[in-house]
């Protein structure tokens, strides 16, 4: 090959070797270098197009090579980098070594790499010369950038290369992609030669900062912010161009970018602002150009610079010094003081207060020495003048801007806490109890109850107490004074307040929290208002896990009492016991306080088989129990209580009602309803999955003894005969087999890695009670549970056989159309594919395909266009995350993408009456999808969408209008073509007999008009005039012919007889 | 129109707004019917933007719910509303905007009266009689730069 490279021929061998050099790498490269530092032959041939393909060879070979060799590190200690090529690397770089001069002297004829056609002439004259170098920087520029990541240059290439970059080439005059070569080949330099470039001292910054200055494009500009943040935070000799490099980057500050439609190179906004950010705040050094920046800024009236100001200076703030901000702090406390009281946006408002914080504990961090004054102490005292005398004003009319800026200030640090408690705090309980007015109260105990959660808990030293200690009587006094009042929204108030207090370690005293229980207890008891019961529930909850004790002691007790009170007939009392059930869940989330209240809650099942309580209390009692395993602490206390006492006992229960009720005793009624059993599984799968692997797993080998051998040892106080049968579907009477829902809690809700034993056993029982029991629950529960240990199961053989089996069953039974079993077969189907679904089991496809073709069954077909309901969605109490089944995850997504042809296909071939069964399964599993999938599948699912709005089937055409109110909001071309049927079918929807319906198409009606602009097409002729007006006009053009018709159209729905639909309408109409 | 870049009352009273009307159980079911009553109303017109501040006309008390009255079986509408100001030259355009807002949300059989409560504008009859006649309130929506002042009073705030 060196013989075709010395011969005249070397294009030709270039053009042929530049694929297979690509591909080798390696070998090849070390070839090719070779050749170039022997011979430089390429890169030196007088011919033009021969030098630019041997450079742009080179570059290429070099770039991927490092990424190759990136990866296999070992292999780059043996990468010999010719000693050649370095040498001739400078040689290039300097334009005006005679190297570079051979290598450029020829005017290329052709065009070069796209740009180079303007390079025409010889060097001589000034102008020529400039276009010279031009081109050599083209060159040299791709040239070099992938050289700078390859470690292996020897030391001192980087600054020179570096030192004839800024001389001679003016980077601004560049294209934008060697403009961002040139910033890449920085960065990367910056990676792997820091030192070196540092010994270049400032003239690196300056040469950086000519060769940014002017950039205007977002990419290249982020690059650039990416260099300047690396000059700042990794502490690059800044020399006298601190100023210069400011400049340089703020002035693009505060960054105002609309990024074109369909950009492809997706830069928002959001990216430059925070690149930005990254500089400007990224060295104190900065700190006498920028405060007076921010100022202005937050002086202007735009909205969004007065966002990022305030969003910089909190970044900023958190790294300067307090001795950087001195001069500047009165302009900056009067500015965010004025975004405060005049606000005008939330989220100004708290950038703002965030910004405040972030002064205040910058200040905060200041070393006080003897000599110098107190900043802090001064900055506060000025806040304090223009703050405090608001709190004390008599109409309270700027109360709250003052206070949210203390707090915010006290939030900052321990020492300023401690100086605006001490003045505030007093004057603000003081006026609490000079004030009458309620509402003035309330305020009050608002602004009272932030400043108790803003304060820094911390303490500073062992025998300092802390913040809040001074004022502790005062503010208990003043709480427990508000619980006490009539009010409710003072006490809803004063329980956040008191909430608020007990989250202060240590700051409460046992008399307080017993006076606090009992305040809370009677309110509990007596007070009816829902919103003062739920925030005395929610502060018995935070001081319960803060002070277990007293709760045990004091609250529980008398709650017990007032449960079982003989007075219990009342209607009034019910709302209390409700209560007090919900506040015994709230309270329980120590082991210590759970072993008090579960006692309560079982009582309360037991009476229910006696009929003392009725089914309703039974299901509340059942979900405090839910809550307290859902909250409580994992240990091996509450894990014993839950396992030891209140399954076993749970179960018990269950199995007394349905033995009693089978006796014709009938008392035990609530306990065998499905709402009472349907709130005990949560209860066992809840502790099942949470507490104790260990103990569930000796719970769950007790239930699978006593479900599949009638072992009732385990159970408590039982008087049960042994040997009970409880999975006969034949022999057993309902009551007792729809118990099996019990078993699922147990045995599939146990973290995975837990051995069941009998695993086999229980399967085959399973499924035959799935296929046999003519009970709905039962066959359903039994089903489930198989669904549940299917889907846990290892993989392998003995899986795949059990499922061949069912699925054999299942076929012979839904076969036989005269089966009257069928509706088992079909329920167990819809479970088993569920669970091989969720865990992509490679059988779950052919389950899948027998649930489609029932589609066209005459007798399930409606069932299985709702079981693909089943199939997609969450189901509370199997197979979920929550019980650790197997969930893989976007199942949906892929269950969609293989499935939906087969759905369209099945739609076309299908007989018109059956249609609507294919329309409800699409949109049921369309519906489950997420947003984005929706909006970029369904243009294919269009027609067969719109087809649905006129299938008579309300629910059909809910679900569907539901799909299309985010596409209508994202439209794809395919739907703007179909406007007019879009529009004819949702007005005629309008008006149909159900509200849903008419209210979601009110809302696809409303969404029409907010059709977005660059989704329409704009014709050449209209844009060819260059009328920005006309453009504008566009955005409705699409959707202006039908406004008359839908202004018509929307005119009955005015007149609606229900409320809920007339809102829909006047927001529609009043958007078109 | 005041025509200056001075607000004619920069430091307003700021009332509380009200909440979300409440759900009721008979509103979701199918076979009652509901009939349009004062809050309906109040509901259409407390969200539109007061002209000169970033405030809807509720949070500055320019309209209240017992200032509004309705009868749906003879399909009469009454509203009265209170500008901030006895002076105040924004009430043609605050009258005008409810006016359009309730002529562009309600059935067309309403019969649609807004004025000024009694007593709280210097030139309350003038107001009055222009947001009365039919003819000018017509007219006025044809003018086009008026039409847009109007249409971004009653763009919602969370467009």
């Amino acid at each position: 090959m060196s013989f075709f490279i010395q011969s005249g021929n070397i294009r030709h061998v270039l053009y042929t070797l530049h694929k297979p050099l690509r591909c080798l790498q390696f070998p090849a490269v070390l070839f090719f270098c070779d050749l170039l530092s022997n011979r430089r032959l390429s890169l030196t041939s007088s011919e033009p197009q021969t030098r630019a393909r041997g450079v742009q060879l080179l570059s290429d070979v070099l770039q991927e090579d490092s990424a190759a060799l990136s990866q296999r590190e070992g292999l780059s200690t043996t990468f010999p980098v010719p000693s050649g090529l370095p040498t001739f690397l400078i040689l290039l770089s300097d334009p005006r070594s005679g190297g570079a001069h051979r290598v450029l002297r020829e005017p290329p004829q052709r065009q070069l790499r796209g740009h180079a056609a303007r390079l025409t002439g010889t060097a001589g004259s000034g102008n020529r010369f400039r276009r010279r170098t031009f081109s050599s920087e083209e060159l040299l520029v791709t040239f070099v950038s992938p050289q700078t990541r390859c470690a292996a240059l020897p030391p001192g290439s980087a600054v020179s290369m570096l030192r004839s970059l800024f001389q001679d080439v003016h980077v601004q005059s560049l294209m934008i992609a060697e403009r961002a070569c040139v910033y890449n080949m920085l960065i990367n330099l910056m990676d792997t030669r820091e030192a070196e470039l540092k010994s270049l001292g400032a003239d690196f910054v300056f040469g950086f900062v000519q060769s940014m200055d002017g950039e205007r494009d977002p990419r290249n500009l982020l690059l650039a912010f990416q260099i300047a943040r690396n000059i700042v935070v990794r502490g690059y000799d800044l020399g006298k161009f601190t100023e210069e490099l400011f400049e340089v980057t703020s002035c693009y500050f505060p960054i105002d970018f609309t990024p074109p439609p369909n950009d492809p190179h997706g830069i928002t906004k959001e990216e430059l602002v925070q690149a930005l950010r990254a500089v400007l705040a990224g060295t104190p050094k900065f700190a006498e150009f920028l405060f007076p920046l921010l100022i202005e800024k937050l002086d202007s009236d735009v909205q969004s610079a007065k966002l990022d100001a305030l969003q910089t200076l909190n970044a900023f703030l958190s790294r300067c010094e307090h001795t950087d901000t001195a001069e500047f702090l009165q302009g900056l406390w009067s500015s965010l003081r004025r975004e405060v009281f005049q606000t005008s946006s939330e989220k100004i408002e708290s950038a703002a207060l965030a910004a405040l914080t972030a002064l205040t504990s910058c200040l905060s961090r200041s070393v006080l020495s003897s000599d110098s004054e107190d900043v802090l102490g001064h900055f506060l005292e000025v806040v304090l003048k223009d703050c405090e005398h608001h709190l004390r004003e008599p109409d309270l009319k700027l109360v709250w801007p003052s206070a949210k800026l203390l707090q915010a200030c006290s939030g900052a640090s321990y020492r300023a806490s401690r100086v605006i408690a001490a003045s505030v705090l007093p004057a603000l309980t003081e006026q609490y109890s000079s004030k009458t007015q309620c509402s003035q109260r309330r305020t009050l105990l608002e602004v009272l109850q932030r400043f108790v959660q803003s304060v820094k808990s911390s303490r500073s030293t062992e025998d300092d107490d802390g913040v809040l200690s001074a004022h502790r009587a005062d503010l208990c006094g003043v709480a427990f004074a508000a619980l006490s009042e009539s009010n409710a929204s003072l006490q809803v108030t004063a329980a956040a307040l008191l909430a608020s207090l007990a989250r202060q370690t240590g700051l409460l005293l046992e008399a307080d929290v017993r006076l606090a229980v009992d305040h809370l207890t009677r309110l509990l008891l007596t007070e009816d208002d829902d919103r003062v019961s739920a925030a005395v529930v929610e502060c018995a909850g935070v001081l319960a896990e803060l002070h277990p004790a007293a709760f045990a002691t004091r609250l529980i007790p008398r709650l017990k009492e007032e449960v079982f009170s003989d007075a219990s007939q009342q209607h009034s009392h019910h709302a209390v016991r409700r209560r007090c059930l919900s506040a015994l869940a709230a309270v329980s989330t120590q082991p210590s306080v759970v072993q008090e209240s579960t006692p309560v809650l079982l009582q309360v099942l037991k009476s229910a088989l006696t009929g003392g309580v009725s089914l309703e209390e039974a299901v509340l009692a059942c979900r405090s129990l839910q809550r307290i395993a859902a909250r409580v602490q994992d240990t091996e206390e509450a894990g014993t209580c839950f396992h030891d006492v209140i399954i076993p006992r749970l179960l018990s229960l269950a199995l007394q009602a349905a033995l009693q009720e089978e006796d014709s005793s009938g008392r035990g009624g609530a306990l065998v309803q499905e709402d009472f059993l349907s709130a005990v599984v949560p209860v066992i799968s809840t502790s099942c999955s949470r507490l104790q692997p260990t103990l569930a797993a000796r719970t769950a080998s007790r239930a699978v003894s006593l479900f599949l051998d009638g072992d009732v040892s385990c159970l408590p106080e039982n008087s049960f005969p042994p040997r009970l049968q409880l999975l006969q579907a034949e022999e057993v009477s309902w009551r007792r087999s729809q118990l099996v829902c019990l078993l699922m809690g147990c045995v599939c809700a146990l973290p995975r890695g837990v051995e069941l034993p009998r695993t086999d056993e229980l399967l085959s029982r399973l499924e035959e009670m799935s296929c046999t029991c003519r009970h709905p629950l039962s066959y359903t529960a039994a089903a489930k549970c198989f669904a549940g240990l299917v889907n846990k199961s290892a993989e392998g053989g003995a899986l795949d056989g059990v499922i061949q089996r069912v699925r054999a069953r299942i076929c012979r039974e839904l076969d036989s159309s005269s089966s009257p079993l069928r509706t088992q077969a079909f329920t167990l189907l819809v479970w088993v594919s569920k669970a091989l679904l969720l865990r992509y089991h490679p059988l779950s496809t052919g389950l899948t395909d027998q649930l489609f073709s029932l589609l066209d069954d005459a007798h399930l077909g409606a069932a299985a266009a709702d079981g693909f309901l089943l199939l997609m969605s969450d189901s509370p109490d199997v197979l979920n995350r929550g019980c650790h089944a197997d969930v893989r995850i976007m199942y949906r997504q892929r269950f969609f993408s293989e499935n939906s042809a087969k759905l369209v296909q099945g739609f076309n071939a299908a007989p018109q009456e059956k249609k609507p069964n294919y329309l409800k399964a699409l949109s049921n599993i369309v519906n489950t999808l997420p947003q984005q999938v929706q909006v970029t599948e369904l243009p294919a699912l269009l027609s067969l969408l719109l087809e649905a709005l006129t299938c008579p089937d309300q629910g059909v055409q809910l679900s569907t209008l539901s799909c299309l109110e985010p596409v209508i909001a994202s439209p794809p071309p395919v739907l703007l073509q179909q406007l007019e049927a879009v529009v004819g079918r949702l007005l005629a929807l309008v008006c149909s007999p159900a509200m849903n319906v008419r209210m979601s198409s009110l809302r696809c009606v409303r969404a029409l008009s907010l059709l977005p602009a660059h989704q329409v097409q704009d014709s050449p002729e209209q844009l060819s005039g260059s009328l920005k007006l006309i453009r504008n006009e566009c955005r409705c053009f699409q959707v202006l012919p039908f406004r008359a018709r839908v202004l018509r159209a929307l005119a009955p729905p005015l007149d609606d007889r229900k409320r809920l639909v007339r809102q829909e309408a006047v927001q529609a109409r009043g958007e078109w | 129109m005041s025509g200056s870049s001075q607000l004619e009352n920069a430091n307003p009273v700021i009332f509380q707004r009200s909440g979300e009307r409440q759900q009721t159980a008979a509103e979701e079911d199918e076979d009652v019917h509901d009939p349009i009553d004062d809050r309906e109303i109040f509901d259409l017109i407390r969200s539109i933007n007061d002209p000169e501040h970033p405030l809807s006309l509720e949070e500055l008390n320019v309209v209240e719910q017992v200032r509004v009255q309705v009868n749906d079986a003879d399909s009469t509408v009454s509203v009265e509303f209170t500008p901030t100001i006895p002076h105040c030259s924004m009430a043609t355009l605050i009258g005008l905007s409810i006016k359009v807002k309730l002529l562009r949300s309600l059935p067309s059989r309403f019969k649609i009266d807004v004025h000024i409560t009694p007593g709280t504008h210097a030139s309350e009859a003038a107001v009055n009689k222009q947001l009365a006649d039919k003819e000018r309130v017509a007219a006025a929506l044809e003018n086009s730069s008026l039409l847009e002042v109007v249409n971004q009073c009653l763009t919602s705030r969370s467009l």
